[in-house]
Formats: structure tokens, sequence, C-alpha cells
């Protein structure tokens, strides 16, 4: 007979998909490489440093807590690696990587282990540490001009250039051409500026099945929409996508309000979320003292997730309605 | 167009190993062993004694209580004992020990019966004396839901979904006892008064649906149905929405959707019982898995030990990891051996991978894949993660109870968590919380 020394005796089921969260991540760090690509063309070898500064900040940071909190290590699992790039994406390229570490420990300490970790953070830490750099107003507000030369290390001095979504905001069409807005030849954060670019990497997220496209297709729509309805100062169609091109809006839409932790489980409750972010985004790009409102749109919306999932759990197969207790007809009791 | 519900996962079905192969008798052992808690409901309660005759067939436990069944002697011989012996549940539980004398002496009292000349009731009666339980694995006595049935149903359904991975019995007894499963159908429908019932396949099972199609009644009785594969497609309450678009309302019985299910395997074991008489005595179960020598279908004496049964398959190929009674999602882990096929066993699994290995530090991402798969619409995380904080009342407003435990959840966690695993126990505190 053979040895059964080995066997195992657990409850079914006993099989599982190989998906895990280490390969989904690696999947979003994959989608997320033909911005780099765009932006290393755009800004210099420098797009490269702070990337991989701000990844390797952000696994620093979570190892460490880790450690002295006495915690399991789980930066195997390569989400640590995600927040960091997506916190280069959405800083000004010229941003000095000392600013960009402080944004790390903020995002991975405060943001995401505080609250217990991978999964139980209720804000998006990348943004978050974003909004919280925002001490910094000078060097979060600097936009080097196209191909400006800037160091890869030291802290770059740069003149700032207007971005699309300042001339937007002004009620004129952008200098850039809207070929260069799709292609993102222009000035804005390092990772945000080319649509195409990001749209090629959320294609890829959702053939590998990582997003749904319930959240990116309810947010853009949602912008198009009222950016076709509201043209300022040209024509309906270019206004519309020249709004869907410019700004964090693609970066935010496919790779920031998609954030598993930070928004809903439920596809009715995503769909909620994306039109959500959808009208802050407009309401600030439109009335807002600010010219972007991605971020905070995002950020505010994150706050209501586990409002918007306990609004749309699903109908259960079965469902029967209550049978309602014969109540008095209302006026009834008001006598 | 393929019928299917909403959620559910798409495993690898790995049927390849056994699905074209042909069942084989296994000769009987020299021992069977039958529990007298082989159905859902009271236990059997026994009516022979050690050194007692038993005939093949003959009965050794009777149905105690409404939801119950008799229990035969599934070789002839001698009662060689009536005591405790291991249960592929993992307790030991009275067992019915019968020493086969290798002549398979049928009881002579069991004879053929004729459907066509009995009434509804009789019908149930003779279903109910040859102790027939649901052969897809729930082992629902299947008079008391015929029973059940009387008046509600006006849809029957056969299920031939076998949906869960590796298993290939139920797909090889619609290929090779055609005859019986239809027949079985007729009686089945004969005896709830219904005049029309559908035989439900899924897709993976091709070669099903041409020599079904072939044999089946022109009065256009019976009707073949064609499943989408996906798991859990042969769930009754999925299986039951799939076809009808009707939904099991929830904590009540398929009767109060209207539909009565039965498997394929119990409807040709009610056939042969008409036929030849013969109770509830076989069984098919695929032997299969990666620790397997030679996977094969074989027709088991009910009573068989599992060591045995997978001695007929060649044995252990490798030092196995896991043992299953049953597939892969909803199976029963097995450490004793000497546990016995039971009637409602499709398969003994064996694997020497590491099928099935959660991960060091499980933890929810929240992706939702959880949610979408669930073929119930319940939200799994919530469930799981409100139960690990013993929140019963916030697990009985997720609808705790309403969980088939399909397991659909944990299979698609890439965060691999144990989800259904404490969904269960979850579901466990409702219940004791609901008793107070």
């Amino acid at each position: 007979m053979a040895d059964l020394s080995k066997i195992t005796v657990s409850s079914s089921p006993h099989i599982r998909h190989e998906d895990n969260t280490r390969q989904i991540m690696l999947d979003v760090v994959i989608a997320l490489m033909p911005a780099l690509a765009i932006a290393t063309y755009v800004f210099g070898p420098r797009a490269l440093t702070m990337t991989a500064v701000s990844a390797a900040g952000c696994v620093f940071f979570e190892w460490l807590y880790q450690t002295l909190m006495r915690r399991p290590i789980t930066v195997d699992d390569c989400s640590a690696v995600v927040t960091g790039v997506l916190l280069a994406y959405c800083l000004p390229p010229s941003s000095p990587l000392w600013m960009v570490l402080i944004g790390d420990a903020f995002a991975i300490v405060v943001v995401k282990q505080l609250f217990g970790g991978i999964g139980k953070n209720f804000m998006n830490p990348a943004l978050s540490a974003r909004a919280f750099l925002m001490s910094f107003p000078l060097l979060m507000t600097t936009w080097p001009p196209v191909r400006t030369k800037m160091p890869l290390f030291a802290s770059p001095d740069v003149v700032s250039a207007a971005t699309p979504l300042a001339n937007l905001k002004q009620g004129m069409m952008p200098d850039a051409t809207l070929t260069d807005l799709a292609l993102g030849m222009v000035s804005g954060s390092l990772g945000e500026i080319s649509a195409l670019a990001l749209l090629a990497g959320g294609l890829y997220l959702i053939s590998r099945k990582v997003i749904s496209p319930h959240i990116p297709l309810a947010y853009l729509g949602t912008v198009a929409l009222l950016s076709f309805a509201f043209p300022h100062g040209c024509g309906r169609v270019e206004f519309m996508l020249a709004q869907l091109c410019s700004g964090g809006l693609m970066l935010g839409a496919i790779f920031m309000a998609t954030d598993y932790s930070t928004s809903p489980v439920t596809k009715k409750g995503q769909i909620v979320f994306g039109v959500g972010c959808g009208l802050l985004t407009m309401f600030i790009r439109f009335f807002g003292n600010l010219p972007e409102g991605v971020s905070y749109s995002i950020l505010v919306m994150n706050s209501t997730v586990f409002l918007i999932e306990k609004m749309t759990k699903p109908r259960k197969y079965g469902y029967t309605a209550p049978q309602k207790a014969k109540k008095a007809p209302k006026g009834e009791a008001a006598k | 167009m393929a019928y299917s519900f909403h959620g559910g996962i798409h495993p690898n079905d790995q049927k390849a190993a056994t699905n074209k192969k042909a069942i084989e008798p296994m000769p009987a052992p020299e021992k069977v062993y039958l529990p007298v808690s082989m159905h859902i409901g009271a236990p059997a309660k026994p009516v022979v004694k050690k050194g007692d005759h038993v005939y093949m067939g003959q009965l050794v436990a009777e149905a105690a209580g409404n939801v119950s069944a008799n229990i035969h002697a599934t070789v002839s011989g001698t009662v060689a004992d009536v005591a405790p012996h291991p249960h592929p549940n993992g307790t030991k539980v009275l067992t019915v020990i019968v020493e086969n004398d290798y002549k398979d002496e049928p009881d002579p009292s069991l004879q053929p019966l004729n459907a066509d000349g009995m009434t509804p009731q009789q019908i149930a009666e003779a279903i109910r004396e040859a102790g027939i339980v649901g052969h897809g694995g729930a082992t629902f006595p299947a008079h008391v839901k015929i029973q059940s049935a009387l008046g509600k149903v006006d849809t029957l359904i056969i299920n031939g979904a076998e949906c869960e991975p590796y298993i290939t019995s139920d797909h090889r007894v619609m290929l090779e006892q055609t005859q019986d499963v239809i027949d079985g159908v007729k009686i089945l429908l004969k005896a709830i008064g219904l005049h029309k019932g559908l035989l439900a396949v899924e897709e993976n099972k091709a070669d099903v649906f041409g020599v079904v199609q072939k044999l089946l009644p022109p009065d256009g009785s019976i009707e073949l149905r064609r499943l989408k594969t996906k798991y859990p497609q042969g769930a009754e309450k999925q299986l039951i929405y799939a076809l009808t678009g009707r939904q099991v309302p929830s904590g009540k019985l398929p009767a109060d959707a209207g539909c009565a299910v039965f498997n394929v395997d119990t409807a040709a074991t009610v056939a042969r019982k008409f036929k030849t008489g013969m109770n509830d005595v076989r069984r098919i179960v695929t032997v299969s898995g990666s620790a397997v020598a030679a996977p094969k279908n074989l027709e088991v004496r009910v009573g068989t030990p599992i060591g045995q049964v997978i001695e007929a398959a060649g044995g252990f190929k490798e030092d196995p990891n896991k043992i299953l009674m049953g597939g892969p999602m909803m199976g029963v882990a097995q450490f004793d051996l000497s546990a016995p096929i039971f009637k409602g066993t499709n398969a003994i699994l064996a694997f020497c991978g590491d099928e099935g290995k959660g991960a060091k530090n499980p933890s929810c991402i929240r992706c939702g894949r959880c949610v979408s798969a669930c073929p119930m619409n319940l939200m799994p995380t919530y469930l799981y993660l409100y139960g690990q904080k013993g929140n019963i009342e916030a697990c009985e407003k997720y609808d705790v109870l309403d969980c088939i435990e399909c397991g659909a959840c944990t299979y698609v966690c890439p965060g691999k968590l144990p989800l259904v695993q404490g969904i269960r126990s979850a579901k466990q505190l409702a219940l004791n919380a609901r008793r107070k």
C-alpha cells in the first residue's frame, strides 16, 4: 500500500485558479510600461530614474514598516511597486527625488500600512501622497517643457511651461495639436501625458481580466458627455477630445480609479463610482480653482465606496420580497 | 444556444483522462461495508445480525422515519459484523459488514416490475423499497423527492451536467446506459404525473447528444437540452434557473419553484429496479487524478473500500498528497482508505501535485472576483470577513445562509483566502444563533 503520511485533509475546494496577487500587480506594472516609454522620450532618462526610485522607495518603506512592526513581510506581492510607479506618474517630471521619497513614505506607511496593509486602505495611496505633496506647491506646479534636458538624479532647475489643461481652463484650445495630445508630446505629470499609451495599457489589463471596463468606461463616458454638452471656446468634438486626452484623466480612469482596494467590488457599484468620478472631475475642471480635478475626484469617491457597495449589493438568487406587516395607512398615525 | 446561469467559473475540466474509457465492472470485494447512513436523513436501522446469511439485494437495514432509505446487501454472503467502521465523512458509523461468498445470489423475492400497470403511489413505493437515493452526490432519498413533488411540480429535470472537473461517471452512463436513463425518466415522469422531462447535458460532453437524440421517445416526452460548460452548472438551483428561468425561493426546495431534479444515474438505477428487480447496490465511480496509475470508470459494488477501488485503477503511481471522494470543487478529503464507496460516490480522486495549496499570507485585495463568480449573487468577501470577526448579524444581513458552498469564490480568489471554508463556519454560527 502506498505511503499516506504526506496526505492532507482539508475542506473543499481542492483546486484554485493560478492567478495570484503578485501576478495581478506585475500585470499592472506591465500595463504601465508604454506610458513610461513615452515619458522617457519626452522628458529624457530622468523619467526612468524617477520611476525606479519611487518604486524602490515604496518597497523599502513597506519592508521597513513590516520589519519594525514585526508583521509578515509581504513586499513580494509587488503591490508596493505599483504604488511607487503610479506615484511617480502623477508628479511633475522635475520633482526632486527627496520629495518623491517623502511621497513614497506617506503612501505606504500612512495611507496603506496604518490601515492594515493591502486591501484595507480606503484611499488610493499614490493619489493621497500626491495630495500630501501639495505641501510643496511650487515644485508640484512646475511643468518642464517638452524635451527639456534634466539631470538623472540631481534636482533639476527648470522654467515652467503651460500645460494643455491650463490652456483649456482659460477657455482656449491648447497649443498642442490633438495628435500631440493623444500621443503625449506635451507637458504634464510624468506618466499622464500620453492618452494612447495609457489606453494601450488599459486594453492589456482588460484582456488579462485584471480590471473590468466598468469604471473606466463610466468615468470616461461621463467626462465625454459633459464636455460634449458644454464646450468652452471651440467645437464640441474638439473640446471633448481635448478634455479626454489632457491632464491625469486617462491615468486616473484606467489605473487609479480601478485600484481594487479603493473601488467597489460590485459591478453596479463600479458604474456608480465611475460616473461619480466623472461628474466631480468635470465640476472641478469647469468651476474649480484648480486646473485639474482627477485626483481629488477619485479621492472623494474613494471615501464613498463602502456606501456604494451597501447600496448596490447584488440581488441574491431566490430573493423574495419580504412580507410587509400590515401598516396603518399614512396620515392616520399623524392624527 | 446553450442554457446557463449568472456567475460561475471555468476550471480546466480534466475529463480527458477518463471520458473515452468505457465503464469496467470491478470484481466484488471480499467484504463490503454498508454504513447505515448513506443518505440525507435519519440513519437506517439494521435488521440483520452477525452470522446471518444474506442474498444480494436483501434488506440489511431499513429506513427509519420519513426521510431515510433502505440499505441492501450488495453481494451475497454472511454478515461478518454490525459495528462502527470509518465512513467517508471522517467519522465512524454503524456499518453492516458482509463477507462475500462470490455467488452473487440475488434475493429470490426481487422480481422485475412493469411500471405500465402501476399507479404513481406504487411506483414511489417500489423506489422506496429499492433504497434509491440521489446519485448526484447529495443522496436525497428519491421517493421523498417524488412525494414532495406531487401536485407542486410541473417540470422534471434530469441532471446530466456533471460540472465538476475530472468526473466522467455520468458521462459514461449517458453514453453506455442510454436506454436505462431514458426508461428511468419515463418511470419518474409517471410517478410524478408529468408528461415532459428535460434531460440537460453540458456542452463538453459532445458525444452524448448524438447518442441520446437517437433513442429519445418519439412522443417528445423527453427533451434534450444543451447547457453551457460552467461550474456549478449541475447545482440544482443553477440548473433550474438555466433551464426554466425560475429561481428557487430562498430557504425553499426546488418543488417550490415547480421543479424536481434527478441525476441521470438515479434515473438509470430506477430503470434497472423495474427491469431486473435489483435494488440500489451498484455505482459508477470515476477513479482519476495525478496520483492514479490507470484512471478509469469503474462499476463498483456499494460498500467497496476506497483503497481497493484505487487498486483496481492500477493503484497509486506516486505517493498521494490528497485523496478525495467526489470532485475537486466539493469533494471530501479522505484519510482512511478502508472507508467505503457509498451510493452518492461519483469519483475517487488522488493527487500528488500541490493542487489547491493556499498562499503564505492570504489577504483580500478587494478585486471583486468572488462577487462576480458567486452563482447565488452573494458577496463572499463580506461574508468571509464578517465571519472572521464573528459578526454573525452582518453575515445574516449579507445572506450567509443562501451560500450553496460551491467553492467558486475560493477558486477564483487571487489573494488565496479560504473564503468558502470561512463562510461554512459562519453559516454554522448563524444557524446556532437562529436556534437560540
